[in-house]
């Protein structure tokens, strides 16, 4: 006797019951604290909050918690949270080149003015596993503080592509002049997109996604000859024009990384060469999501510097409609949910068709004995028939 | 201008800009063709014969000058009614959705390479029934019907109604180019190159179809190619381009027997005659 | 019990009149993709966000509330909807089709017919009818635009000439007001005769692709065909076993190793309500076919 799966309810709470204990992991171990992993995780905070399209650091680190370190949970906890925010207005762009630079690199040149800072980085060390840090009570022992420093860093450190931009040797696109940025928070992404929406939307995709693409770049898939112009990382002022002061003011600091990739420079006979840009900003010491932001951002430019599409990168609508996590975490993840009314559509055609096949074959072999669809069991039998 | 006239165009001219120096891939191209009649544009690669050719069918704007096209009115059902209700009309004027539905219906355009003139992930019948679906058919059999009776007017082998082009010869490929243009009885197809790159034995009896077809449903034709051959062979009149202008036009055996213009004595010298 | 925290309904009240318009400008050209704001929402996209988000810009506190996925209200993404609209606006919900004003649905449409007292709303994961035939949505926009339905006609007539019938049975493509193509979301075509001149409002949700669409009341919806091969709807050699309906779509279930399947109704609040009506089906689970011993024993004769 079938009496009607029901319970649904109960499942689902059991089910939160058992995410929590997963979460909480081990009772017997401390528990992770929030700020904790705002400060020893940042790099996981800054990937969640440039992702996740929200700067706060603690908030980030919360839903890093809560979602036992998966990050794309975590950056969709911050976004839905994002949702319920009330909107003040937009801040002024943010003056990078008025950074308060704890690492600043350029590959273009051996020296820059400024020099190049290195910072704190993993790009000089050597991939060992440290096994000291397993041991208990590794956090007691502080670093060691770095030398100090032999001369302060200037207040103003222009960037290389200002410099190279003075002599006419970079291409300088500006946006069109009274028209304001879409916003993708609040309005969908239509095709064509232009740059300001291009770079929002890259600015908060997925950094696999970009990377993977970023690198397609530099493997023949759009051709771009890219150099790293100048990498920075640092706390920038964000200010807001208060309608009342008829000014700006500083409302805080948000750290960031930026990244200008130089590319190869377009011309022809009659218009002399200009190396072309590529931009990448994303918050905290995201550097590979920066670069790989910019290396993307240029290939997407193509059709404005006049190159032929030809790579999945240079293709727009397939690049941006693909890029968001949230969208494609949730769409591929939904397959979880039930579609057996759907399967069962599918069945019913299925059987039908093979009915009408199988049919088929019945009347070709009452039609003609001597012809049917051979097997290897019926063949033998066939022959001796004819 | 005369209620006969089919196509007329003046002083048709397309400008590129090639870095920041303009450049006219066509300029000042003049003609009149009418019903039944059937135009071959003539002359080297590069000598703005294509470009031409897309300007005529409104694929790219003109820069200069116009193209006028005797419209009909669009009858309820999206078929072309009776002629004579609008005229000529300058296509410039005309929406997109007016040209679309035109190339659709009254026009035909054969591609050089026959994928881009045909849906490649489908069966040649599906490709001869598509004008007839997008204009409302909706009888299987019926369009099946069709695509059969065209397959055969074509010399395609009907058995091979379910298979996709990809199986195709490049022959046959035109073929079904063709038909698929034909299946609307447009008044006016345009070709580029419709024989080019096929083999000469195959261009011949493609060109044999052609002619036919062209005598049998009365097509209006603006055909460009390179060949002086399929010139003498299907058009009445000709345009002889170098370098986007015009040097020399006129009846077809007039300008290959006795060419005007050094341009044209010098092509018509250099086919080799077997 | 409405949590205090949020707004009712969730969303933002500038956020639900941003998608009142939507909706209004998707009625007033019905079957047309309207682009709007889409907004994260405390569930996956793929999971509903479009169809709670238009839930939460109509619902008001004279609302009743029915969700349903797959048919049936106790499906865990139905559950998890239900208790989100419960907890954020305090409304009544229901499992009575007949006693809903919104029904949220996934994937079905109710068998008990409906009112014009009431709406539908659809969760939709992916609006665009063309998607496979072209997925760039720069190019269907203009094939919308001009009423340009090309793709799509060959590829029913490619699905005849070489399967013999058409291949899709759900997300059957259907031709709304005689002028826009429009995917009803991934309901079984069975379903599709519903859509048609419904006295009810039919909305459309797709939060992902972020598009909204609408069928107002007593539209003609048709599902494209051919007059030689028309529009048909799937049927069963069984009734459900439970009430004994032989009308409505059957979920078929597997109920042991030998294969044996149990068809009982896919709408719960249906079956359900012609049991209390005293019907009674079979009770019994049904032998389907081995078709792979049947094989063995053709191919020994």
């Amino acid at each position: 006797m079938y009496v009607a799966v029901k319970g649904g309810t109960a499942a689902i709470e059991n089910s939160w019951q058992l995410l929590a204990m997963q979460r909480r992991g081990d009772p017997s171990l401390p528990e992770l604290s929030v700020d904790q992993i705002r400060t020893q995780l940042s790099l996981a905070v800054d990937r969640v909050m440039s992702e996740g399209s929200l700067y706060d650091p603690e908030l980030a680190a919360l839903a890093i918690k809560q979602a036992s370190g998966d990050l794309i949970e975590a950056i969709f906890l911050l976004r839905a949270y994002r949702t319920t925010l009330p909107r003040f207005g937009y801040s002024l762009p943010l003056d990078t080149a008025r950074m308060n630079l704890t690492r600043r690199v350029s590959a273009t040149f051996k020296d820059v003015p400024g020099g190049q800072v290195l910072g704190a980085t993993y790009d000089y060390t050597q991939r060992l596993l440290d096994f000291a840090l397993l041991a208990e009570g590794g956090g007691d022992e502080a670093p060691p503080a770095p030398q100090s420093v032999a001369q302060a860093l200037p207040a103003s450190m222009p960037r290389v592509n200002e410099l190279m931009a003075r002599e006419g040797l970079m291409e300088t696109p500006r946006p069109v002049a009274d028209s304001e940025p879409g916003d993708l928070t609040r309005e969908p992404l239509m095709f064509p997109a232009d740059r300001p929406l291009r770079l929002q939307a890259l600015a908060r995709g997925d950094e696999g996604w970009l990377l993977g693409l970023g690198y397609s770049t530099q493997r023949g898939y759009a051709n771009a000859h890219p150099f790293a112009g100048e990498i920075r990382r640092g706390a920038v002022s964000v200010e807001i024009l208060a309608d009342e002061l008829g000014f700006a003011i500083d409302i805080g600091e948000v750290e960031v990384t930026e990244c200008q990739m130089i590319n190869q420079f377009a011309g022809n006979r009659e218009v002399p060469p200009q190396f072309t840009q590529g931009y990448g900003l994303a918050f905290g010491g995201a550097e590979r999501k920066s670069m790989a932001m910019a290396l993307v951002d240029r290939a997407l430019r193509a059709r404005e510097l006049g190159e032929l599409a030809v790579a999945p990168a240079q293709d727009e609508e397939f690049v941006l409609s693909h890029a968001d996590s949230l969208e494609a975490s949730g769409f591929v993840q939904h397959l979880k949910l039930p579609h057996y009314v759907d399967f069962q559509s599918e069945l019913e055609l299925v059987r039908r068709l093979r009915a009408a096949h199988a049919q088929e074959g019945q009347d070709e072999k009452h039609a003609d004995p001597g012809r049917g669809a051979p097997t290897p069991h019926t063949e033998p039998a066939i022959q001796k028939a004819a | 201008m005369s209620s006969d006239l089919l196509l007329s165009v003046r002083n048709a001219g397309k400008q590129f800009m090639q870095g920041q120096r303009p450049r006219w891939a066509c300029r000042g191209v003049s003609f009149d063709l009418y019903p039944g009649e059937v135009l071959a544009v003539v002359g080297e690669s590069g000598s703005g014969k294509s470009t031409l050719l897309r300007l005529l069918a409104s694929r790219l704007a003109c820069d200069e000058g116009s193209v006028f096209y005797d419209l009909r009115e669009e009858a309820g059902n999206g078929v072309a009614a009776s002629r004579g209700a609008s005229g000529l009309v300058d296509l410039a004027g005309l929406s997109e959705a007016r040209l679309r539905w035109l190339a659709r219906t009254d026009w035909g355009f054969v591609e050089q390479h026959a994928r881009d003139g045909l849906r490649m992930n489908v069966s040649g019948g599906a490709n001869i029934g598509e004008r007839m679906m997008a204009l409302g058919a909706r009888h299987y059999g019926k369009l099946r019907g069709e695509a059969l009776s065209w397959m055969e007017r074509v010399e395609l082998d009907v058995d091979r109604i379910d298979d996709l082009p990809g199986t195709y010869s490049g022959g046959m490929q035109q073929r079904l180019q063709i038909a698929r243009n034909l299946v609307t009885h447009p008044r006016l197809v345009f070709m580029d190159e419709p024989t080019t790159g096929l083999d000469v034995s195959v261009q011949a009896r493609l060109l044999d179809l052609l002619r036919e077809l062209v005598d049998q449903l009365h097509l209006a034709a603006v055909i460009v190619t390179h060949d002086l051959a399929v010139a003498r062979l299907l058009a009445h009149r000709m345009l002889v381009m170098k370098d986007g202008c015009v040097v020399e036009q006129g009846l077809t055996d007039r300008v290959l027997d006795d060419p005007q213009h050094p341009y044209t004595q010098l092509l018509v010298s250099s086919v080799l005659t077997p | 019990m409405m949590d205090e925290h949020y707004n009712f309904g969730f969303l933002d009240e500038r956020t639900k009149k941003m998608i009142r318009r939507a909706m209004l400008k998707a009625v007033a050209i019905p079957g047309y993709q309207v682009p709007f704001g889409s907004r994260e929402m405390p569930f996956a996209y793929g999971w509903g966000t479009g169809g709670v988000q238009v839930t939460a810009s109509i619902i008001g506190r004279d609302d009743v509330l029915k969700v349903i996925d797959q048919g049936a209200d106790d499906t865990t993404n139905a559950v998890n909807i239900r208790r989100f609209f419960a907890r954020t606006t305090g409304v009544p919900t229901t499992e009575k089709t007949a006693e809903a004003t919104i029904i949220q649905t996934r994937h079905r449409i109710p068998e008990a017919a409906l009112t014009e007292a009431q709406t539908i709303v659809y969760q939709v994961p992916m609006p665009e009818p063309l998607f496979r035939l072209e997925p760039r949505r720069l190019e269907t926009i203009t094939m919308h635009a001009l009423g340009e339905y090309g793709l799509m006609n060959v590829k029913l007539y490619e699905d005849i000439a070489q399967l013999g019938a058409i291949s899709k049975t759900y997300d059957y493509p259907v031709l709304v007001n005689e002028r826009y193509l429009t995917s009803p979301s991934p309901i079984p075509k069975f379903d599709n005769p519903k859509m048609h001149m419904n006295p009810a409002l039919q909305l459309f949700g797709a939060g992902r692709e972020k598009r909204i669409y609408a069928i107002p009341p007593y539209t003609s919806v048709r599902s494209l065909d051919f007059e030689d091969h028309p529009f048909e709807v799937q049927r069963w050699e069984h009734a459900c076993a439970l009430c004994g309906a032989a009308e409505s779509f059957l979920d078929e279930m597997i109920v042991d190793d030998e294969g044996s399947r149990l068809f009982v109704c896919s709408d719960s609040d249906f079956c359900s309500g012609r049991r209390e009506a005293g019907h009674v089906g079979t009770q019994q689970a049904v032998q389907m076919p081995d078709a792979l011993a049947r094989a063995a024993v053709e191919g020994a004769r």
